[in-house]
């Protein structure tokens, strides 16, 4: 049993990895189509990091070790949040041995590296995306973290797999704080994965740009998993928030149907989130750079808004 | 886990929305929305004024969400946008403090309430007083709404607000006020509110503007 729940395991890894670029597919053709554009293919994402595989990398004089470490310090930090996060299944070895907090504490990792790797070289796009980068996160992670502390009050627990599992026990409830929490969520998510209304992911040298300007000094290899790590991080925090507001459909067994079952339902939750995150990009406009902390702030206030209408209301 | 009844379920949903409805009238920067946030603050409060007349079967209360939703979903926001028409003020100045600021200061007024209301809380009967703390949260935000304001068009709305928090902390604690009592508050307001339409203008004339702050040349000392 002991070897089925780690092949389960590793499957659920081998599948975020592999879904990852679908997903950021799947969202850039949706908002292709709702812009009334010809759509790239599903599978664009994935010639993309083939096409940089097989370039030869550039990297600058200056370059540190750092700077060729931090591709593979954030594609790691990913792929072990993907690990935590139960996405098909909840009783999963890697999955139940660290909780949401710890998983906070991979992206913050996965964060420090990429700005720390962008000041690495002493370009001027670099370092201000590297600012950018940490100004977002300093404001964007208690958020998530007091997203986390509601559901965990609900809960009486910090592991995701248990949240998951308890929220698709109970019955239906209108659930203001859940609501809440779910906006605030959603905001964070939109301001982590660099989306439209705090930075457009199809912008390149503009001087508004904040994951690119990051990105800027990359190439081949190590830009290939940069994006590949930037999508798995859309991905990871999708399956955040479908473990936490939508867990119904989550295997919390290892019966080969109820794992089926899950998969399907994890596509079919991903195709409508990703709509739905496309739907946002299109009817929202970019913000300035400066108003971004009062997004984030607004995204804060609905968490602690969410916590306190717990406390007080129970509910 | 959550063993409550549907309405008292939808009960503490419009509450969350109404603070929901308070932060984004304290957030909010051109009076035009801040009046459509106070129609829908009173819509709110409509529904949930009748949902609570269907559950305790109070026929006062049925008058009360009819009061309510004469004056303060349609006549109200009616006059204001009149108002705001005829003045021609469509424009908030930036608040006194910044968003994000006022806000956060706004998050430690509700978490002061809430500790406020605990005790009256403890003491009420009604299923709905744990909204009580929200109630006092929506009239302190809307207190801090006039506060962190200039233009006498939003410090008005903001009154109005705090009407509304007063309304649901009454519907909240006891079912409502005494009828006598809240035929009264409704003349009230509705008087307040054209008397000070009326100022507006006046104000205006004197002034060439409707910011507040003018008003501190009327002192003798200077």
């Amino acid at each position: 049993m002991k070897v089925f729940d780690w092949i389960v395991q590793l499957m659920g890894i081998a599948l975020a990895l592999a879904a990852a670029p679908v997903f950021l597919g799947w969202v850039n053709q949706c908002r292709a189509w709702l812009q009334n554009k010809s759509a790239p293919s599903i599978l664009q994402p994935y010639r993309g990091i083939r096409k940089l595989f097989h370039k030869d990398a550039v990297i600058a004089e200056n370059a540190s070790r750092l700077f060729r470490l931090a591709p593979y310090v954030v594609f790691g930090a990913m792929v072990a949040a993907a690990a935590v996060i139960p996405s098909i299944a909840t009783r999963l070895p890697i999955t139940q041995a660290a909780d949401a907090i710890a998983l906070v504490g991979l992206l913050a990792t996965a964060r420090v590296f990429l700005s720390l790797a962008a000041m690495d070289i002493g370009t001027a796009f670099g370092t201000l995306g590297a600012r950018r980068e940490m100004m977002i996160g300093f404001l964007a992670e208690p958020a998530l973290l007091v997203v986390i502390f509601v559901v965990s009050l609900t809960c009486a627990t910090t592991a995701l797999p248990i949240i998951a599992e308890r929220l698709s026990a109970q019955s239906f409830a209108l659930n203001p704080s859940l609501a809440f929490t779910a906006v605030a969520f959603t905001m964070v998510l939109l301001a982590e994965n660099a989306r439209i209304p705090v930075d457009n992911p199809a912008t390149h040298l503009e001087l508004t740009m904040i994951h690119e300007a990051l990105l800027l000094e990359y190439s081949a290899r190590h830009l290939a998993l940069m994006e590949w790590a930037a999508a798995l991080k859309l991905f990871n925090y999708a399956c955040i928030g479908f473990a936490v507001f939508i867990p119904w459909g989550i295997a919390t067994g290892h019966a080969p149907m109820s794992l089926a079952v899950s998969v399907i339902l994890l596509g079919v939750k991903l195709m409508v989130a990703g709509a739905g995150l496309a739907l946002i990009e299109t009817v929202s406009a970019k913000l300035r750079v400066f108003r971004a902390p009062e997004f984030l702030a607004t995204a804060f206030l609905f968490a602690v808004l969410g916590l306190l209408v717990r406390l007080l209301l129970g509910a | 886990m959550n063993a409550l009844s549907w309405d008292l379920q939808l009960l503490n949903t419009l509450a969350a929305l109404l603070l929901l409805l308070s932060f984004a009238m304290l957030a909010q920067r051109r009076i035009v929305a801040l009046v459509n946030l106070l129609a829908l603050q009173g819509t709110l409060l409509f529904i949930a004024t009748l949902l609570l007349a269907w559950r305790t079967g109070d026929h006062n209360l049925y008058i009360s969400a009819g009061l309510t939703l004469g004056l303060k979903v349609i006549f109200l926001p009616w006059l204001l946008h009149r108002l705001i028409r005829r003045l021609g003020v469509y424009w908030d100045t930036e608040p006194l403090l910044n968003i994000t600021g006022t806000m956060l200061v706004g998050v430690l007024v509700v978490i002061f309430s809430f500790g406020l209301a605990q005790p009256i809380s403890a003491l009420a009967s009604t299923a709905t007083r744990n909204s009580i703390g929200i109630a006092v949260a929506v009239i302190l935000i809307a207190f801090l709404t006039m506060i962190t304001r200039r233009k006498a068009m939003s410090q008005v709305v903001g009154f109005l607000s705090m009407e509304n928090g007063l309304f649901f902390g009454a519907m909240s604690a006891t079912y409502g006020m005494p009828m006598v009592v809240e035929l009264g508050v409704a003349l009230d307001v509705l008087v307040a509110m054209l008397v000070l339409g009326v100022f507006f203008f006046q104000i205006r004339d004197q002034f060439d503007s409707l910011d507040l702050k003018n008003f501190e040349a009327l002192k003798e000392d200077q």
